[in-house]
Order: structure tokens, then C-alpha cells, then sequence
């Protein structure tokens, strides 16, 4: 085959008309960028989304007190089972590969004012892993709950940074001013760092207003729980967690295990699963978009070899007189064709990850659709499939018209006067 | 009156091998339903140093038998040795292999390549042929200096004439030292002082031991030629002509192209 030949006579080919020759890179690049930026705008929601539906807490599931459905013991069904504060250390002794289990008190309707500011909103009592576990990472100068404040039944309060801007209003740190609960006065030790979330329970993140879980037991004199939350170490065994969880606690309360609905969970990881499944389909889908826009303009340089194997004939005729084997024909042709299309890409891609750069710099709204949409990324895996697209597009290009000039008869070729 | 015997009168017959060779070559076209028999029966010998003129009305044949000469094209049936080879049923690349070295080809539109310089497009054989980079440098100027246009070297063929083209064309034919020079109307479109140039250039190559096959309508060029076959209707109704004048004596060429004697061009 000879490729060093063949390279070489691709130099010496036919000087091409520049304008058609412009036209057919610009298609390619029009194919490229499109290409790039679907599968960019593709990748960037399916990140900001896992971002977003993460926010509420990576791989955790929340457990509530539910009602069995089935007779357990001598037991009648329709039993309301509690969970009490001493279910979380027993839990934490019993079940195994827990990452992290806390257990959420929630008082509705209670009122929290500062100065002339009034709202009335939930208060959750918990423990110090609940920051870790539902990410509720507070703004610099701040902190969540830590131990101490558990153990001496400190009165501070950790707010959603929405509650705690309407409390304080903008442009004041809350951090070390004092807040009313229901007339009593708390400590603000942190504000949450605003998330950008999209899954949710019992109240929204950004309105909470967190508080030890033995301050909340002392103030508000309860010691059931609303929910759960707990975290496996790894991810894959949740349902396994899930299952130890209730095993441990039918046994305590007496129902059967395998009752669901006594205790019924979200597990954010089987949740997760199915999202991420959903958004995998959307960018095969505009990827397959992508694809078939620059294969259109993949058409596009085939129909210029095609125009330029005519043209060629007689040449073509020439050169096999002079010697020349077919293959290095179809080589040179098949070269040109590529040739056109890396270039055509190559400007694709660069406009492509201009574009990219320039909207990385631009700055999004907190919420809302433009916050999911406005962050396009071109991951190392988007790059290597829209070259390996361009190259199937250039190498067929040529590939058909170069069979064609493969098939000329130098007889018939010289004989075109 | 047909003669089917292609021996020429008074040849050295059966010392030298012949270079060309064809027995019973017919050529049939189908296009369709419709068969057109473009050669019913050619026997052909062509020996080294002979210079052949190939003649007759258009529809005779002429293009065709030059094409199997040239083995731009296959026979229908009959067979036909180059230079001790036999020709047919060779694979197509074997085939490009030998027009590369055996055959060099004159056409009657010059068929220079417009986007290649005068260099290149005498270049162009070697480079094919696999030949060194520093080896086609030097044939390249001793060719161009052999037809008399080595100062046109970076020149392109639109910036020469017709008569400059053509011996362009003849150094391009020659780069690989061929067995044969091929040549289709080769003055055909050109003026007479061009025509005589080129000419000129086909006698001195015949006088240093070149064969060469012309087909051609020019009286001019069909006297040089010291045999002529006459064709019509497929087949060769004439061959005369006096015997080939001895090649003057040489060292059969080895290996790479070499020049086949060197003078004033």
C-alpha cells in the first residue's frame, strides 16, 4: 500500500477551488460544533442534575414511622410504629456498615423572630452527623452542631441561608446574632451554603432552622422521632442496610419484618439509579442529533469528491498510464476527503469549546431552568467520540467517490477529449 | 487482400527476441446487445530499435491496438508478450507495475498534469517507480536537458507551448527507460514547426536504439518511421517497410534508469 507513497502524492494532488472548498469545511464544522455542543449541553445537565438531586444528601435514605399491613405475633395490622430517640443507638450497635444514622425531630408552626421580623416555619432537632449527611455545609465564619453543643443542651441554631436572609435581611452575618424561637432566645452558629437542589422532604433545606436534638427535646418535650436518616458505607448494599434496619426494629416493636410499609424509606441510591439512567438516554439522544448533522455535512464532502473524481478523469487516466496502482488513487482520494473533514472539525472543535469557555465565564442564575441548562461541559469522553465521528465521516466520504475513480477505465479516460 | 504474417521483410528475424509480440489479438466492445469487433485478428512483432508507424482510417482500429500495446486495456483473446512477458491475465497492479517501467506514452494532448511544474510532471514515472529522491533529481535534469528544456523546469504547462509540451510529455515517457515509446497522434496537435520538432526528437531517439510505436494520420511523421503498418477494419492489411537499422551498440541497461547515450539535443 505503501502509505508514505501515498501521503506523498496526496501533496502533489490537484490544487482544489477554494471557495467549494470553503463551503464544505464550514458544513463540517457547522456538523462538529452542533455535535459538540449537544453532547457539552448533554453532559452539563446530567452533572448539574446529579448535582442538584444530590444536594439533599449523597447515597441516603430517610426512614419514617409508618403503619404495619400485616398481623405479627397475636398483633392485629393498622399499628402505628414510632421511632423514638433510643432507637438511633441501638441501631448504630446493631446494623452493620453504617456510614452514618442520625434521627430528625420536627416542630411545625414555630415562630422565630428577629427585631420586626417574623416567620413561622419548622424547627429539627438532630444530631451533629446530620450536617455531613444532608450537606448542609455552612458559609465560612459559621458552623453546624457539634458535640458540645448536644451534651450541654446548648440554645443555637443553624439556619437555611433563604430563612436566615429573611430573618436578618441581606448584607448582615447572622453568625453570633440571637434569634427568638417561640420566645426563646437562640444562638445563630451557622448559615447553610446556598445549594442548588432539586429533591426534598418534611421542609425545604434552605428554610431550615437546626437545632440540638436534646434542645429540641428540652423546649419542645418529645422524645419521638420524624424521620430517619442514614447513610450505608457503600452505596451498593442500601437495601441490605435497609433490611438489617427494620429487622432490628420489628424487633423491638414487634412486627414483621418484611412489612414495608411499618417503616417505610426513601433510598436516594435506587432513586438516583433511575435518574441517572434517564439522562444517560438524553445525551445518547443528542448525541445521535449531533451525529446525524455532521453526517449531513459528511454528505456534503463525498458529493465534492464525487464532482472532483469527474473532474479528474482524465488525470486519473494519466496517472494509471504513468503506473500508478489503483490503491494509491483511492488513497489520495480518501486523503483529500479527510483532509477536508479534520479541517472542518478541527474548527468545529475549537469554535465548539470557544463557546464552552465563554459560558463558563458568564454567571448563573441561582435556580430555575437556565441553572440546569447553562453549564455545558466537554468531558474527555465527548471529545474522543466526536473525533472518532469525524473520522468514520471522513474515511466513508471519500471512501465511496474513491471506489469510483478506482473503477475508471484509462482507456476510456484518455479517450475524453 | 488481407496479410496476417507481421514479419517485416528482411528483419534479422529470430536472433534478437521482439519486444512486442501479439498473436491472434481480437478486441470485441459490448455495450448492451450490441457487439462491435474493433480488432478480428492481429499478429504483431515488433522488434528492439524499430521504429513503427501505425496507420490507417479512423474506425481501423488504431486506438485499440494501441491500448492493448500499452496494456491500458486486455484483449477479448489472443495473447501478447512485452518484452518476454505475457500480458494477459496479469493482476491490475502487475499491469500499472509494467506501464510504469516499459511503456512510456506519448499522448496526442500531451496529458501534462496543469498543477504540476515541468519538473514534476517528468518526476512523476520515478516516483511511482519507488526511485530515490536524489536518483530522480539527476534523471530528471539529464532528461529535460535531453529534449532541450531545462530552463523551463519550474514552468507550468500552461506557461509553454504545444511543441514545448509535447517533448515535456517525451522526457516524462522516457524517465523509467522504458522497453517502448508509445505514441497516440503525437503531432496531431501541433504546428508544423512543433510537429517537425518533435520530429526530430522520435528520429534521434530511434537512431540511439529507442522502439518506438507511433499511431499517426501525419504523412510527415509515417515517412520517418522505417516500417508502417497499415490497419483497417481490425486487422493489418500492410507491413512494409526496410529492415530496422542495428542499434548501435551498448550495454543493456541494469537495474535503474540510465540515459540511452547522451548528445546535443
Amino acid at each position: 500500500m505503501r502509505p508514505l507513497l501515498v501521503f506523498r502524492l496526496f501533496l502533489r494532488a490537484s490544487r482544489v477551488r477554494r471557495k467549494r472548498a470553503a463551503l464544505t469545511m464550514a458544513a463540517i464544522a457547522w456538523g462538529t460544533l452542533s455535535l459538540l455542543l449537544l453532547l457539552a449541553f448533554g453532559e452539563g445537565l446530567r452533572e448539574r442534575l446529579v448535582t442538584a438531586n444530590d444536594a439533599m444528601g449523597r447515597d441516603i435514605a430517610i426512614t419514617w414511622p409508618g403503619t404495619t399491613t400485616r398481623p405479627f405475633a397475636g398483633l392485629p395490622s393498622g399499628r402505628f410504629i414510632p421511632l423514638r430517640a433510643a432507637d438511633v443507638p441501638l441501631l448504630r450497635a446493631r446494623v452493620r456498615g453504617l456510614d452514618g444514622l442520625v434521627g430528625e425531630a420536627i416542630r411545625w408552626n414555630v415562630s422565630l423572630r428577629v427585631g420586626r421580623r417574623v416567620r413561622n416555619t419548622a424547627v429539627i432537632g438532630t444530631e451533629p452527623g446530620y450536617g455531613r449527611l444532608r450537606n448542609h455545609v455552612p458559609r465560612p465564619g459559621g458552623r453546624f452542631l457539634d458535640a458540645a453543643d448536644m451534651r450541654e443542651r446548648r440554645r443555637v441554631v443553624f439556619l437555611g441561608d433563604a430563612l436566615a436572609a429573611d430573618l436578618f435581611g441581606e448584607g448582615v452575618d447572622p453568625v453570633g446574632r440571637r434569634v427568638l424561637v417561640d420566645d426563646v432566645p437562640y444562638l445563630v452558629i451557622g448559615v447553610m451554603r446556598h445549594k442548588f437542589q432539586i429533591s426534598n422532604y418534611a421542609t425545604p433545606d434552605e428554610d431550615h432552622a437546626v437545632i440540638p436534638l436534646s434542645t429540641w427535646r428540652a423546649q419542645f418535650g418529645s422524645s419521638d422521632l420524624n424521620d430517619l436518616v442514614l447513610r450505608p458505607r457503600d452505596p451498593a448494599r442500601m437495601e441490605a442496610t435497609l433490611r438489617g434496619i427494620r429487622e432490628v426494629l420489628a424487633a423491638k416493636y414487634r412486627f414483621d419484618p418484611g412489612d414495608e410499609q411499618a417503616l417505610p424509606a426513601w433510598d436516594t441510591v435506587k432513586t438516583g439509579r433511575v435518574m441517572r439512567a434517564i439522562l444517560y438516554g438524553v445525551e445518547v439522544f443528542l448525541g445521535l442529533i449531533g451525529a446525524l448533522t455532521l453526517v449531513v455535512g459528511g454528505v456534503g464532502v463525498a458529493n465534492i469528491m464525487y464532482a472532483v473524481v469527474r473532474e479528474r478523469t482524465r488525470e486519473i487516466g494519466v496517472q494509471m498510464a504513468l503506473g500508478a496502482r489503483r490503491s494509491w488513487i483511492v488513497g489520495v482520494l480518501v486523503l483529500e476527503a479527510a483532509w477536508y473533514t479534520l479541517a472542518g472539525g478541527g474548527a468545529g472543535i475549537a469554535l465548539a469549546l470557544g463557546v464552552v469557555a465563554v459560558l463558563e465565564r458568564v454567571p448563573l442564575p441561582e435556580d430555575g431552568g437556565l441553572a440546569l441548562l447553562g453549564r455545558p461541559h466537554v468531558s474527555p469522553a465527548v471529545g474522543i467520540a466526536a473525533a472518532a465521528i469525524l473520522g468514520a465521516v471522513g474515511l466513508l466520504a471519500g471512501w465511496f467517490p474513491a471506489r469510483r475513480a478506482a473503477s475508471i477505465q484509462p482507456a476510456d479516460a484518455l479517450r475524453t477529449e | 487482400m488481407t496479410a496476417t504474417t507481421a514479419r517485416p521483410a528482411g528483419t534479422r528475424g529470430g536472433g534478437t527476441a521482439p519486444v512486442i509480440e501479439m498473436r491472434g489479438i481480437r478486441k470485441v466492445y459490448r455495450s448492451g446487445r450490441i457487439a462491435v469487433e474493433a480488432l478480428r485478428g492481429i499478429d504483431l512483432d515488433v522488434h528492439p530499435g524499430e521504429f513503427v508507424a501505425v496507420v490507417g482510417p479512423s474506425g481501423s482500429g488504431k486506438s485499440t491496438l494501441m491500448n492493448l500495446v500499452g496494456c491500458l486495456d486486455t484483449p477479448t483473446a489472443g495473447t501478447y508478450r512485452l518484452d518476454g512477458e505475457e500480458v494477459s491475465g496479469l493482476t491490475l497492479d502487475r499491469l500499472a507495475d509494467i506501464r510504469n517501467r516499459k511503456i512510456g506514452f506519448v499522448f496526442q494532448g500531451f496529458h501534462l498534469l496543469p498543477h504540476l511544474a515541468v519538473y514534476e510532471n517528468v518526476e512523476l514515472p520515478l516516483v511511482y517507480g519507488g526511485v530515490p529522491a536524489r536518483r530522480r533529481r539527476e534523471r530528471v535534469m539529464e532528461l529535460l536537458e535531453q529534449v532541450g528544456l531545462a530552463d523551463r523546469a519550474a514552468h507550468r504547462p500552461s506557461e509553454i507551448s504545444g511543441g514545448q509540451a509535447q517533448r515535456v510529455a517525451i522526457a516524462r515517457a522516457l524517465a523509467m527507460d522504458p522497453a517502448i515509446i508509445l505514441a497516440d497522434e503525437p503531432t496531431g496537435n501541433l504546428d508544423t514547426a512543433s510537429g517537425s520538432d518533435v520530429m526530430d526528437l522520435f528520429s534521434e531517439l530511434h537512431r540511439r536504439g529507442r522502439t518506438l510505436v507511433v499511431v499517426t494520420h501525419d504523412p510527415a511523421l509515417a515517412r520517418r518511421a522505417a516500417r508502417v503498418v497499415h490497419l483497417r477494419d481490425g486487422r493489418i492489411v500492410d507491413d512494409h517497410g526496410e529492415p530496422a537499422p542495428p542499434p548501435t551498440p551498448q550495454e543493456p541497461p541494469e537495474g535503474g534508469p540510465r540515459i540511452a547515450g547522451r548528445g546535443p539535443s
